[in-house]
This record gives structure tokens, C-alpha cells and sequence, in this order.
């Protein structure tokens, strides 16, 4: 049974921008999600901790829905993003991924210029023309500076995207995000293919911007996980073990099964 | 038992020898092949093309006359330029289409349809091309007669339209290896920033894939410069210079089909049609050339 008291210390009630019930997913016979049922809190950080093949990334991708990107996937269940059902007839696509943003395990800028790579999001979302060029250099410059790029890049926002280095490919692909306006941010172990500076300056910049944005991280570092996130969800088989403040999860574990991987005895 | 043994003193037995040998001489002879028939065509028409043949006629003249008693012409520009507009018609049928095809199949289509694509494109490119050159004979031809009201209609369109529907399975099986070789996480990246998956191809997948999709034009048009039977059959295959698609024409490589059976070895009218061929040589060596660079372009990003 799912342990949920991280609630229970709270005095005001939080406000919530994913909420599931009873979440369950097939990757064709094989189920993936079995009856979750989470609340993600607005404007923190939460984190996703659990062994590899536990769900983490699959539950991550549901909320954009990206995972009905490999045909074979069904869904049951409730997955609310700012209180609207995101499996209603009247979701548009485009729009839940405007919405919620993701950023993927290997920075995956599009083969155009940074400039563009920032614009993309805007261009596909607007009519032709719609921004002046005075309004795109604006825009530009604003989301690489919020993710400190700007210094680094504003005489090579020319060159193409995917000849950056790694740190600076997976701050841009956070970068091109923000113009767009997410409310939630997914991560899908955003540092794994960094190395410890660009780990930490990613974590640094998702400590500037939570609060602005509800960010949820599946991360295999505990070490990761204990710095950035205020709360925490342990996953095991499919399941959602154990949901609570990341400091009480990895002090205190309620499940056998938490203490184990929090302590490494596996995974 | 000595592992590390040098590979020269390993004692390979016979078989290895001999099959590594004759796979060696598989690989080799596609090279003397190719200059050997370079070679040869070059050789037999040499002789005129450096003595005797009046090369600013050649490729200006609209005038050919080779078979004339007292007036022998041997202007070749009216079938550089029918072979050049069949081929431009043939590309702006078949490059919407191929590239059209491709996008399907490389990113709309479902798996299992997918496969059944392919292999009809396939069957497509096995039809020979005598039997693309008799559909259009017969069946183009009273199409053409009937839809554009004219008098005969072995014209350019109808060998633009043959050249397009055999250059078409070349165009989509090169135009999707190349889609599918764009990067999966692009595909993925563009859709999570709430790409719809047209916005997907044309912002996206069109771009990446620009070099590998232009290659595969230039070897549908490759083909399509080469193509003999066809274009001999259905375009009405008369010297003359065209005023619209419904004009008929002649192009270089039906000239060199249809004269070569009736010439004497080694004379003027024989060199010359060597020539052509010389000339179709490097026509098509230069743009497989410009291909392959495009192809070696992608790789090298």
C-alpha cells in the first residue's frame, strides 16, 4: 500500500498541478503503471527515485502524454494537469505540451540555430509572421538569460544548436521551454549524460526557477534527489511506494522496501 | 598454443585463401568494369570527336542529318534539349510525388502498411522499361489524344510521364532512408514542444534531411537522363526542338537505340553516336558525382 503523509505536516493546504487516480498503463501485455495515484505540488520541485524498469520515466511521460508516441500504450485512469482530465475529447495536444514542458535524459536540441531552437516553440504555436524580430531578439534573450546562457552564447546564436557543448545544449533545451509559458516542467534524468559541473548548474538553475514552474525530476542519483526536491516519490514495480518530503523519505522511510533502496541495498 | 600469432603466419587454410581471393576480385572488377566501358565507348568515338567533328555544331546545331548523302549534319542540341525537358518534365512530376511518398511511408503510415509500401514500390522499379515504353505506346497515347484533344500523343508529357513513374521508386526509397535516418529525439523533441506531425516534417525532418532528400532527386533524375526504351517509345521520338509538353521530341539515348543498328562500323555516323554516349557518360557520372558529395555531406554532420 502507497504511503502518502507528506501532507499531514502542512498547515495551509497546497495547491496541486497533476493529480492521478488509479493510473494504470500497458506497454502492450506488459503493465508498466499499476493503480497510482499522486499529487504533484505547484511551483516545487518534486523528484521520482525508484530502480531502473520501475515506471518512473513511463509515469513522467504520461503527463504530456508522450508516451502514446510508441502506438501500443493504454492508459486507464484519471491524470489531471491544472485540474482539467488531460484524456478528455477536448484536450488539444499542442496545447497540454505547452503547458508542460519536458526535458528529455539526452539534451536533444533541434539540428537549427540556438536562436531558433529558442523561437521553435513559439513559431509552431502562432500564425506565420507573428513576431517581429525586434519581439523574437527579446524573447531570445530573455529565456538564455533566465538560464544563464546569454553571456555564453549572444555572439553565436547563429550556430547550430547540437555543436554546443552537452551543459549548454541541455540549458538551452530548458531555455526554449520558457517563451512558451509551461506551468510544469518534466525531467527525465536531465544530468545523466552531464558531467558534475553541468550536473550542479542544472540543479542550480532549477532551484532559480521553481516557484515560477512545478518541476517533477525522475533522477537515479539519490545524492540528486536529496538536493534539489522538496518532496519525493519512491517507485517500485510499477508502483508508487512512498510519496513524502524528501528529507523524511530518505531519514524516516515507512516501507521495507523504500528503506532498502534508500540505503542501498539495491538498485 | 600461441594466440598473439601474426596474422602472416597464421596458416589460413585453402578455402579461406581462395574465397578471400575471389571476393577480392568481386570487389575489383565493378572498377575495371566501369573504366573498361568508359574506355571503350571513348575509344570508338575518339577518332571524330578530335578529328572531324565540328564540336560548336554539335552542341548547337538543331540540325540532324547524319544518314544525308550530300549534306551530312550532326547538330545534337535539339536532343540535349529533349532529353534535358523530358527529364525536367519527368522531375517536377516525380519529385512532389517521391518526396510526397516518402513522408507517407518513412513518418504517417502504420507498420504493417508500411511494409506493404515498400514492396509495391519495389515491384514498381522491377517493371521493365520496354514495358513502361509499351503503356505508353498504347495506353498514354489514347489518354493524351483524349484529355488534351491532340492529334498524336507520343509527346514529352507522355515520356515525362513514364520517366516519372520509373524514377519515382528510386526518389522514395532514397528519400526514406534518408527521413528515417534523421534522429528519433528530434521527432520527439519537436512533438514535446507541442508539434503537431506535419509541423514535425516540415519544420523538422525536411531540414535535417535536406542533403539525403536532394540526393535522392538527383538519382531519380540520374535515372531518368539514362533511360532509353521508354522515352524511344513514347515520345514520338522526332528531332525537334519543343515548344510546350505536347511537342514531340527525341532524345540523346533513344538517338543512340534507334541509329546504332544501322550504321557501318567505324564511320562518322557510328563515331558520332559514341559520342552521345561519351556525352550521357559524363551527364550522368557529374550528377551521381554531385549525389554522392550530397549523400557524403550528411554523413559527415
Amino acid at each position: 500500500m502507497a504511503i502518502n503523509c507528506n501532507m499531514d505536516s502542512q498547515t495551509t493546504p497546497l495547491n496541486y498541478s497533476i493529480e492521478t487516480e488509479n493510473l494504470n498503463l500497458w506497454y502492450g501485455d506488459f503493465q508498466a503503471l499499476i493503480d497510482v495515484n499522486v499529487k504533484i505540488p505547484d511551483g516545487q520541485i518534486t523528484s521520482l527515485i525508484g530502480p531502473s524498469g520501475c515506471g518512473k520515466s513511463t509515469l513522467l511521460r504520461c503527463f504530456n502524454r508522450v508516451n502514446e508516441r510508441y502506438g501500443n500504450v493504454t492508459t486507464e485512469g484519471k491524470i489531471e494537469v491544472l485540474g482539467k482530465n488531460i484524456y478528455d475529447s477536448d484536450v488539444s495536444l499542442p496545447e497540454l505540451r505547452k503547458t508542460v514542458g519536458m526535458v528529455f535524459q539526452r539534451p536533444n536540441p533541434l539540428p537549427i540555430s540556438v536562436y531558433e531552437n529558442i523561437l521553435f516553440g513559439l513559431r509552431i504555436h502562432s500564425p506565420v509572421g507573428h513576431l517581429t524580430r525586434a519581439e523574437s531578439d527579446q524573447i531570445v534573450e530573455e529565456a538564455l538569460t533566465s538560464v544563464f546562457l546569454w553571456d555564453d552564447l549572444k555572439d553565436r546564436l547563429k550556430v547550430r544548436a547540437t555543436s554546443l557543448q552537452l551543459e549548454q545544449q541541455q540549458k538551452l533545451c530548458i531555455a526554449r521551454l520558457l517563451p512558451l509559458k509551461p506551468r510544469v516542467i518534466l525531467m527525465d534524468e536531465p544530468c545523466s549524460a552531464l558531467d558534475a559541473k553541468g550536473t550542479l548548474a542544472v540543479e542550480e538553475l532549477m532551484e532559480v526557477l521553481a516557484g515560477k514552474y512545478t518541476f517533477l525530476i525522475v533522477t537515479h542519483n539519490m545524492a540528486q534527489a536529496r538536493r534539489v526536491s522538496k518532496e519525493c516519490i519512491f517507485m517500485f514495480l510499477g508502483e508508487l511506494i512512498e510519496h513524502r518530503e524528501t528529507q523524511a523519505l530518505f531519514q524516516t522511510p515507512q516501507h521495507p522496501k523504500t528503506a532498502d533502496y534508500v540505503q542501498m541495498r539495491y538498485g | 598454443m600461441n594466440i598473439l600469432r601474426k596474422k602472416s603466419e597464421a596458416n589460413l587454410p585453402f578455402s579461406e585463401t581462395v574465397i578471400e581471393t575471389f571476393i577480392r576480385l568481386c570487389g575489383i572488377s565493378s572498377i575495371i568494369f566501369v573504366f573498361g566501358i568508359f574506355f571503350f565507348v571513348f575509344r570508338e568515338g575518339a577518332g571524330f570527336l578530335f578529328n572531324g567533328l565540328d564540336l560548336k555544331e554539335f552542341l548547337t546545331s538543331v540540325e540532324w542529318q547524319p544518314t544525308s548523302l550530300n549534306n551530312k549534319r550532326y547538330g545534337a542540341f535539339a536532343l540535349i534539349v529533349g532529353t534535358f525537358s523530358v527529364t525536367v518534365l519527368a522531375m517536377c512530376i516525380a519529385v512532389p510525388f517521391g518526396l510526397g511518398a516518402a513522408i507517407f511511408v518513412s513518418e504517417f503510415c502504420s507498420p504493417k502498411l508500411r511494409e506493404t509500401f515498400k514492396i509495391v514500390i519495389e515491384l514498381l522499379a522491377a517493371i521493365p522499361s520496354v514495358v513502361w515504353g509499351f503503356i505508353g505506346l498504347t495506353l498514354m497515347n489514347q489518354l493524351i489524344i483524349v484529355v488534351f484533344n491532340a492529334p498524336i500523343g507520343l509527346t514529352m508529357l507522355n515520356g515525362g510521364i513514364m520517366l516519372a513513374l520509373m524514377s519515382v521508386p528510386i526518389i522514395v526509397s532514397i528519400a526514406e532512408d534518408a527521413l528515417k535516418a534523421v534522429p528519433d529525439s528530434y521527432r520527439e523533441a519537436a512533438e514535446a514542444l507541442g508539434a503537431t506531425r506535419w509541423q514535425v516534417v516540415y519544420r523538422v525532418l525536411l531540414p535535417a534531411a535536406k542533403n539525403g532528400l536532394l540526393a535522392a532527386v538527383l538519382l531519380g533524375a540520374a535515372r531518368s537522363i539514362g533511360e532509353t526504351m521508354a522515352v524511344l517509345m513514347a515520345t514520338g521520338h522526332s528531332v525537334n526542338i519543343p515548344s510546350g509538353p505536347l511537342s514531340w521530341i527525341r532524345t540523346l539515348t533513344a538517338t543512340i537505340a534507334a541509329e546504332l543498328g544501322e550504321v557501318a562500323r567505324g564511320d562518322e555516323h557510328y563515331q558520332v553516336l559514341f559520342i552521345i554516349g561519351i556525352l550521357l557518360f559524363t551527364i550522368t557520372f557529374v550528377v551521381n558525382l554531385i549525389a554522392d558529395l550530397v549523400i557524403k555531406g550528411i554523413r559527415q554532420e
